[in-house]
């Protein structure tokens, strides 16, 4: 992601887990990714108990899930649904990617700058309630029956 | 912006875009483009899971005639539909493979001095070993050898074992049309040379397509689950789990074994609704044994990826391998690996 021109200062701030610590001043975070791996039930279940720690106001656009692995069906530990559902359940985008290919890396990571640019208020007339409503699919109706 | 979304999103939630208006009377194509629609917009696995009962046509297996299924590794394969094959024909089925299997055996393939060419092969029907009515009859195939020694002339030792079967296989029947025989599960014992040479015959006659059946960590873990619901009556074995830690340069595995009353206590501990099994249940069963192991070991088993899983009823590893124990629930198995298969057709 850092790799790629962006008209302002972009800066990333890995964390294995939330809350992150309060004693250091950090700018303003404009978007939080959610890594989730689906070969690994662990990976789910920490982004879960980190989920408790955001605030409300993120869960207006600034939030997105990262689905990593679903292309090895063979080693997935977590259904793709299971993700859907939590993506659902917290409004938020979700997208799948095989991270260990050069070219998906590149295009999630395209994606990525993209929606922070928007979150970030860098687009004049989008913002990141437009982006999310934009990102809706129409699976939705069908995942309430779930 | 919308054009990369659904390129991001697997092809099937692409395809549940379209509108679902099919009139009445569709052709088989359609039909089967409908039920695939069907199973990738919905839960592909069922959040809710029948545990395996016995059917009524359960009491039609003769204990006997499937014991020598039992308790031998089987390699699971997946099968697409047999064309214009017929039961009628099995001892002409017979000749042609046990002359195809000479050929190549002579051809080379199978290297080694001394070898015995009298190989024949024989077809026979399985009896009993289908779910419901509508599922086609399961048929066996043997690779037997003559013995040489004029002393055992009469007995003839079984070299390859390979089953076809289909238990509760509705879905795929609705979609095929009636030259097609629908045996979605293909069971294999013996050496994997035999095995290739099988399936390339099958594949050549009947056009048909064999995968390797994987199973994942998810549906191993249901395994274990629904296994472990089962009552046993008589010798329990322990109960066991292995698990693949990923780690360089050597991978490590974890083994965890518990007494076989103990996985039941939990399981009944955790089973809410009679008949049914659930995610949730299947999850909290999981999740107990993993904190249990991460209370005394300090590691985060749900980290890893479980590979195998062995209980009293049968035992399961990832990569397709599965031995079944008990005759009583050998169809519930059997109708649980045959809705793998065929969601890996689909």
């Amino acid at each position: 992601m850092l790799r790629e021109d962006c008209p302002s200062q972009l800066m990333i701030h890995l964390a294995r887990s939330l809350p992150l610590p309060s004693n250091v001043t950090r700018p303003r975070i404009d978007l939080v990714v959610f890594v989730v791996n689906l070969h690994n039930k662990y990976s789910l279940q920490n982004v879960q108990e980190s989920l408790c720690h955001v605030d409300a106001n993120f869960f207006l656009g600034k939030v997105c899930f990262l689905a990593t692995g679903a292309s090895q069906e063979n080693q997935c530990s977590i259904h793709h649904n299971t993700i859907l559902k939590l993506a659902h359940a917290y409004r938020s985008p979700l997208l799948f990617c095989d991270l260990t290919t050069k070219d998906f890396q590149f295009s999630v990571a395209q994606r990525l700058v993209r929606m922070l640019q928007v979150c970030a208020g860098h687009i004049p007339g989008v913002s990141s309630l437009n982006l999310l409503s934009l990102m809706k699919t129409s699976e939705i109706p069908s995942l309430e029956d779930l | 912006m919308d054009s990369y979304d659904s390129s991001a999103m697997t092809p099937s939630e692409r395809a549940s875009s379209r509108p679902k208006d099919y009139a009445i009377g569709a052709t088989p194509l359609e039909k089967r483009l409908e039920s695939v629609r069907k199973q990738t917009t919905f839960v592909c696995t069922s959040h809710r899971k029948k545990i395996p009962e016995c059917s009524q046509l359960e009491e039609d297996i003769d204990p006997q005639k499937v014991a020598f299924l039992l308790h031998k590794q089987w390699t699971l394969y997946s099968l697409t539909p047999l064309y214009k094959f017929s039961y009628t024909n099995l001892k002409e089925y017979s000749r042609l493979l046990s002359a195809f299997m000479i050929a190549e055996k002579q051809k080379g393939i199978a290297v080694e001095v001394g070898e015995d060419f009298n190989v024949k092969v024989v077809f026979s029907t399985l009896l009993g070993v289908k779910g419901t009515q509508r599922d086609s009859e399961a048929f066996l195939v043997q690779i037997l050898s003559k013995s040489q020694l004029p002393s055992e002339n009469m007995k003839e030792k079984v070299l390859w074992t390979g089953w076809f079967c289909c238990i509760f296989g509705d879905s795929l029947l609705e979609t095929v049309t009636e030259e097609f025989t629908c045996l979605p599960l293909f069971l294999a014992n013996g050496a994997e040379s035999n095995t290739t040479i099988i399936g390339d015959w099958f594949q050549k006659t009947f056009d048909c397509c064999f995968c390797p059946l994987s199973i994942n960590a998810f549906n191993l873990s249901w395994m274990a689950a629904m296994w472990t619901a089962c009552k046993m009556d008589g010798y329990m074995a322990t109960t066991e789990f292995l698990w693949a830690v990923p780690c360089s340069p050597q991978s490590l595995d974890i083994s965890y074994a518990i007494h076989p009353e103990d996985a039941k206590a939990l399981w009944d501990s955790v089973h809410k609704t009679p008949g049914e099994v659930t995610q949730e249940e299947v999850d909290l069963f999981m999740d107990c044994l993993y904190s249990h192991f991460y209370r005394h070991f300090k590691i985060h088993l749900s980290a890893t990826r479980l590979v195998r899983v062995s209980t009293s009823v049968a035992s399961a590893h990832t990569d397709g391998k599965i031995k079944i124990r008990c005759h009583k629930y050998l169809i519930g198995v059997l109708a649980h690996l045959t809705e793998l298969a065929l969601l890996q057709i689909e």
